[in-house]
């Protein structure tokens, strides 16, 4: 296949290689196909996308959701997205910068969401996982609880729960637990 | 040979390579073309031919060794670990004082020490720490690693430097093949990856199933086993108890943290089975590690290196599974690459003008008969040239569309750009991702430029 002699004679040629293209950084394969995700997203109109570090770092992004029906109406939700450089082979990381009163969303901003886990395909893309927290808002699931106080009341007294997200959203208590404002 | 010291003493150089030296020098009926038997070509081979192992773990011991009792006497071996007790079972290459240092440094030396005339170069670094051209003088990458993303990595760096002709065909010299050993347990594959010939890691990646992952709400709610226990610990309760540090799963500490809180929670929860090894292995994704599986994985790779570098057989074609779990099954598998491929093929020669702008590319790629794509966002390398959509960027990537596409590539003759948008096929508009080979007109004495005139 490779021809020794022609290794001899070759040290050379890779000098002159060397001078036409210089190395440059590499994009990976995931960067890539997150650079597809993003020119084709089409974003509900309840949520905008924001890239804190610039046009060119895609790999960690922002996405604000404002619910338009549901409990968490007029509420404004920060989601984090870390990308790994294996997307989409892996999902990307996604978790909930403003504190929630929510039954699938821990205190600590873990998002309780199938296809972010165990339910992760390749062929879903960041759209998918944006349309997957806009349902969050919409229909809370007491099924699958990281809060499970939350998913309690709202299993058990949905006027309670609606109430304690209200609540929440306008900067107070739930029992113990304080919620910054974002309304 | 009559005392018991001589009998223990290595063999005489000569004897050692005897057996090699038969391949090598003798013609036969399944050599490469370009395999010239000689009685010198083992000096060739170990005065000429550099080699790179990456990794220096299970495989990459193994390997080491094997290349080096297969005449490569230029070898680099590259890792980022350091040696854990865990590993002397296996890892046959270190000792119990060697725990605590570089793997690479230590596999060097044992190595070197044992097989005269072999010198092996250790980097105790990242693969990502090297610079690109550090890879560039080596003849064959050997892997021996254990993740997804090194070999991914690895892999694009490799075919970084592949280069096409005006006619899709690669240019020998820049071709540099690769051999990818890969151990789980009692199962293993070792492929053989030329770049722009067989298919490359990504051209495959599919085949790699989904990690397992728990579901947060079960390990949260309703955890079943000892798995979901230490899971609990490591993903939800780490944060809470510590917010703002991160978990390093190197620190004993932290692992031990982890370990007593997985511990507490499986009494809770009735559930049995916690230990502190089961809470390393669940953590870190370990899979238990078989010795024989790396030694024939191993040996299996340095051989299609050999061959690969000598010619002196035919290499397999191209994608060799082993399985000792059941019997023992080994089968070679012919895959096909990806003409598509964003790593290793060849993408769309595109021919431009220096005066062009980004807008005339973008135009040029909906008008080009191979792509006919529709509102294509462009990169090139991480920057991002124009994006059509989210709004965001289209206002931040907007002023570049009046600029030559030939300053944005910041003036080399010829670049790799890549383009999304929407393409037909069969008629159908589906989105698509593409490789552009951008080549400027009349600028340098680009490969393709020769290629074309001749």
């Amino acid at each position: 296949m490779i021809n020794l002699f022609k290794i001899k004679g070759q040290k050379k040629d890779d000098a002159a290689t060397a001078n036409g293209k210089p190395a440059a950084k590499k994009q990976s394969p995931g960067e890539l196909r997150l650079h597809k995700d993003i020119a084709e997203l089409n974003l509900p109109k309840t949520t905008k996308i924001s890239f804190p570090n610039g046009k060119d770092d895609l790999m960690n992004f922002e996405t604000t959701i404002k619910p338009d029906e549901g409990y968490y109406v007029g509420g404004k939700f920060v989601f984090t997205f870390q990308v790994p450089p294996v997307y989409p082979h892996e999902p990307p990381k996604v978790k909930c910068k403003t504190k929630v009163y929510h039954p699938n969303i821990d205190l600590e901003g873990n998002v309780c969401l199938n296809i972010l886990r165990e339910d992760w395909k390749p062929v879903l893309n960041i759209n998918t996982i944006v349309y997957g927290l806009n349902l969050l808002f919409s229909q809370p699931n007491d099924e699958d609880p990281l809060n499970h106080e939350a998913a309690a009341v709202l299993r058990d007294d949905p006027k309670k729960f609606e109430k304690n997200v209200q609540r929440a959203m306008a900067g107070g208590y739930v029992g113990e637990t304080h919620f910054p404002r974002c309304v | 040979m009559a005392s018991p010291d001589a009998e223990q003493a290595a063999p005489t150089e000569p004897a050692r390579w005897r057996d090699l030296d038969m391949l090598l020098s003798r013609p036969g009926n399944l050599v490469a073309a370009s395999f010239d038997p000689s009685p010198t070509l083992r000096d060739l081979l170990g005065s000429l031919v550099e080699v790179l192992v990456v990794g220096a773990g299970g495989l990459g011991c193994e390997l080491l060794k094997d290349l080096a009792l297969s005449g490569f006497k230029k070898l680099h071996v590259i890792d980022m670990d350091t040696i854990d007790v865990s590993n002397l079972n296996r890892q046959f290459l270190f000792r119990v004082q060697d725990v605590g240092k570089s793997k690479a440094e230590v596999a060097a030396n044992r190595v070197m020490e044992r097989v005269s005339g072999v010198n092996i170069v250790p980097h105790f670094c990242r693969i990502e720490d090297k610079e690109i051209e550090f890879y560039s003088q080596f003849h064959i990458i050997v892997l021996g690693l254990d993740s997804i993303e090194a070999r991914s990595y690895i892999n694009s760096v490799a075919c970084g430097f592949l280069e096409y002709d005006s006619n899709d065909n690669p240019l020998e010299e820049t071709v540099k093949p690769m051999v990818d050993g890969g151990t789980e347990g009692f199962k293993g594959h070792a492929r053989v990856i030329i770049p722009g010939t067989t298919p490359c890691f990504e051209c495959n990646i599919w085949l790699f199933p989904p990690q397992v992952k728990f579901p947060l709400c079960t390990l949260a709610e309703t955890p079943r086993t000892a798995a979901h226990c230490i899971e609990y610990a490591h993903l939800i309760k780490w944060d809470e108890v510590h917010p703002g540090k991160p978990f390093d799963a190197d620190d004993a500490e932290h692992m031990q943290w982890i370990y007593s809180e997985a511990l507490k929670r499986a009494e809770l929860f009735g559930i049995s089975g916690v230990t502190y090894s089961l809470t390393q292995g669940v953590v870190k994704n370990i899979i238990p590690a078989i010795a024989s599986t790396n030694a024939i994985i191993s040996a299996a790779c340095a051989l299609e290196a050999f061959k690969l570098i000598s010619g002196c057989s035919k290499n397999v074609s191209n994608y060799l599974t082993y399985n000792g779990l059941e019997g023992t099954h080994i089968k070679v598998t012919e895959f096909v690459r990806d003409k598509d491929c964003l790593v290793c093929g060849p993408g769309t020669l595109i021919e431009l003008d220096t005066s062009s702008t980004l807008a005339e590319f973008i135009k040029m790629l909906e008008e080009h008969p191979k792509l006919r794509i529709s509102k294509a966002s462009v990169t090139h390398e991480g920057n991002n040239l124009y994006m059509q959509s989210p709004e965001v960027l289209e206002q931040m990537t907007r002023p570049n569309l009046s600029l030559p596409m030939f300053e944005l590539l910041k003036e080399v003759p010829y670049a790799t750009v890549h383009a999304t948008g929407m393409a037909e096929n069969n008629g159908k508009k589906v989105s698509s991702l593409r490789k552009l080979r951008v080549a400027f007109k009349g600028v340098g004495a680009s490969k393709m430029d020769t290629a074309e005139s001749s």
